[in-house]
């Protein structure tokens, strides 16, 4: 077991952090679980922290000049890198460090946040780069399923049947043809020391999954679950009930990857059926009752190879 | 004063880095970058250079972790050539306008296709317009000498823009030359360390690279522009720094024989030591030629330009780069460009040569001169003619 994590007894309701190094304000929409997400996993990380963030829905609505919802330092270059921006923020510590241009004592929490596209598809490269290198730094991919940003396109995070602007169902189309890209599984195929999904309904989860991804040594990532009341065509009062549900369908398992073992953090005994989770959504109102058990299969089978995942 | 030593140019280069005590590398290896990123790693891997090497998965990264170590604070170098510079075209528009000085080599390479590993100038060519400071050496030891002035030009708090250093792929990066390496204290007595007014830090935060909306994006780029144009004041000053401490002159255009001149050519890089050749032939046969080349490409040195070459009647402008379909090749149609308000201007006459490695000979040289002259009286009828090329 990681020495940094034994030591960590974890935030509970009664000693969660007062911070808030992501202010409000920002122009999120109304019930976006993204921001809510971030705004937990910063008040996990503090404000010893450098932010590098991708281009995407968090980017815009934090930091329209003059106004910035950053309490703490922050970059953004482009869409594809933030894992490579993060790889030279980490070094460049280093060395000052070592050249007594920074205080050798302080320690910075090098955190690269995205979304899925900017992590599943153009930023995968440079993702993988950053995790083979073994910079210490934290990946946070914050999942709302599609390019919200630009108006609801497919990624390859968009599960298996949903409607987006570019897998628009039709007479030769269920919507999107292809099953969700498992990021979470190709990070741990880089064998580094923490993996790890979350959701913002299980706050204080996320929250101390976020905290040890920044207090284990070298990369770690962390694949956050965003509901979109915009993309998903959800009402905004429902994220955080719609994330739940993600969670007790098994749709969306809750799980740790430490030094290659598995742990599965929220065990789904009486899973709900993926139907209920599927048609609280417009972006799954076209599926047929046969798609859906399809889906049903899918999902069941994924849970049935975790679990054994959990078992070696 | 450092002592002469036989050198491979790309060694020398990554020597000059490490005498410029860079804190930050990120490179991704292409030919015929390779050399001096080679020397580099083996430098931090000796522990001769305390610095961090990133080994990059690709040239986007190289220049994307250069931004986010340079923003840190860190002192950072990269280099590349061809494809990877085109690669990194994205990323470095972003560098000037979030001014990350970060300092590259471009060991200058043809682009694809047909795949070529040699030189010519179609690279960099293609990156005029990213805002950074362009410098082009022509022999080992300016390459030396403009990589460390570049970090302290880069670096100037009134200046704080990226900045590349030309040199040509093999005909400068592979050849062995004579250079001088200046001593570790005159570097440091000529080169400050990095300190940049603003820099990510936990100790005092901000923002940087944030949203620019319509009201505020126009004024942010012309903002830009202003400050680059008035880096060249800085650069002269560095320039003139140098040559005391060093007694090497390096001016924004440098000159070859051209004060009675009446025929120029202008050719960037290490050709020009060829060209200077075949000027001192034509000389002895007595033709007026002299040779022009731009040592600052970007900003666009126009006054020192105009001035050079107020007095001549034709100027032969050499492109190692073609536009295809357009009216002459980049050298050719900016340098119009610059002389077309001037009061006193030469004909100018536009040869594409020496594309992907071609060799451009003495005798090439003096053949375009003689065309340039054929063209003091009639006007050209092409925008731009082709040297070197079979025909069959």
């Amino acid at each position: 077991m990681i020495p940094e994590l034994t030591k960590f007894k974890g935030f509970s309701v009664k000693n969660l952090p007062k911070e808030e190094p992501l202010a409000p304000g920002h122009r999120a929409c109304q019930g976006c679980g993204e921001v809510l997400a971030l705004r937990m996993a910063m008040k996990a990380l503090g404000t010893d922290v450098i932010v590098c963030n991708a281009t995407g829905c968090m980017e815009i609505v934090t930091s329209p000049f003059p106004h910035t919802s950053w309490r703490v330092p922050w970059i953004h270059i482009a869409f594809e890198n933030a894992a490579a921006v993060a790889s030279g923020v980490e070094a460049a510590l280093k060395v000052l460090k070592r050249h007594g241009r920074f205080p050798k004592n302080r320690h910075v929490d090098v955190v690269a946040v995205a979304g899925d596209g900017g992590t599943a598809d153009i930023g995968l490269q440079a993702l993988s780069g950053a995790l083979e290198r073994g910079h210490d730094f934290v990946y946070i991919c914050l999942d709302n399923e599609a390019y919200m940003n630009t108006g609801v396109q497919r990624s390859s995070c968009t599960p298996f049947g949903a409607m987006t602007t570019t897998s628009p169902p039709g007479s030769r189309s269920i919507g999107q043809m292809t099953w969700k890209k498992n990021v979470p599984q190709i990070a741990v195929a880089h064998g580094i020391p923490y993996v790890a999904t979350a959701s913002p309904a299980f706050f204080l989860d996320l929250m101390n999954k976020v905290k040890k991804a920044a207090l284990v040594k070298g990369p770690a990532y962390v694949h956050i679950y965003a509901p979109c009341p915009t993309g998903w065509g959800t009402k905004g009062e429902d994220s955080i009930k719609l994330a739940r549900l993600a969670v007790d369908t098994k749709i969306f398992p809750l799980y740790e990857v430490i030094e290659g073992k598995y742990y599965i953090t929220r065990k789904i005994t009486k899973p709900k059926p993926v139907e209920e989770y599927l048609k609280a959504q417009r972006r799954f109102r076209h599926l047929t009752p046969e798609i859906i058990e399809e889906i049903q299969r899918r999902v069941d089978a994924e849970y049935e190879r975790l679990l054994k995942l959990a078992e070696l | 004063m450092g002592k002469k030593v036989a050198k491979e140019v790309s060694i020398a280069i990554a020597d000059a880095v490490k005498l410029a005590r860079a804190e930050v590398i990120a490179a991704y290896p292409i030919t015929p970058q390779t050399h001096i990123v080679e020397h580099l790693s083996e430098l931090v891997a000796n522990g001769e250079l305390d610095a961090e090497y990133i080994t990059v998965e690709s040239e986007h990264s190289a220049i994307s972790a250069s931004l986010g170590a340079v923003a840190t604070g860190a002192r950072t170098f990269t280099s590349t050539s061809s494809q990877g510079l085109a690669l990194m075209h994205e990323i470095l528009f972003i560098a000037p306008a979030l001014r990350l000085p970060v300092v590259m080599v471009v060991a200058n390479r043809a682009l694809s296709a047909p795949i070529s590993i040699w030189n010519d100038h179609s690279d960099i060519m293609a990156q005029r317009d990213i805002g950074w400071i362009q410098l082009w050496a022509e022999n080992g030891q300016e390459a030396v000498d403009l990589v460390i002035q570049a970090f302290r030009i880069a670096e100037d708090r009134n200046v704080m823009f990226p900045t590349i250093v030309n040199i040509d792929g093999f005909t400068l990066s592979h050849v062995i030359e004579p250079v001088i390496l200046p001593e570790q204290e005159e570097v440091d007595a000529f080169l400050p360390p990095f300190r940049p007014k603003y820099k990510l830090d936990p100790r005092k935060p901000l923002t940087m690279g944030p949203v620019g909306v319509p009201e505020i994006y126009f004024e942010a780029k012309k903002a830009q522009d202003e400050a680059f144009k008035n880096s060249r004041k800085v650069i002269l000053r560095v320039w003139k720094d140098w040559a005391n401490r060093f007694g090497r002159e390096y001016h924004p255009v440098e000159t070859y024989r051209l004060e009675d001149a009446e025929i120029a050519l202008l050719i960037n890089g290490s050709l020009a030591e060829t060209a200077m050749t075949a000027v001192d032939k034509m000389r002895e046969q007595g033709k007026k030629v002299g040779l022009i080349r731009f040592r600052l490409w970007r900003p666009f040195p126009i006054q020192e330009f105009r001035k050079a070459v107020a007095g001549l009647k034709v100027l032969g402008v050499i492109d190692r780069a073609l536009t295809p379909g357009g009216v002459g090749g980049p050298l050719g149609t900016e340098v119009r460009a610059a002389l077309y308000n001037a009061a006193r201007r030469p004909r100018v006459v536009n040869f594409i040569a020496g594309l992907g490695g071609r060799d451009i000979t003495v005798e090439d040289f003096e053949e375009m001169a003689d065309r340039a002259a054929f063209y003091m009286k009639k006007r050209p009828k092409e925008a731009y003619e082709t040297i070197g090329v079979r025909e069959s």
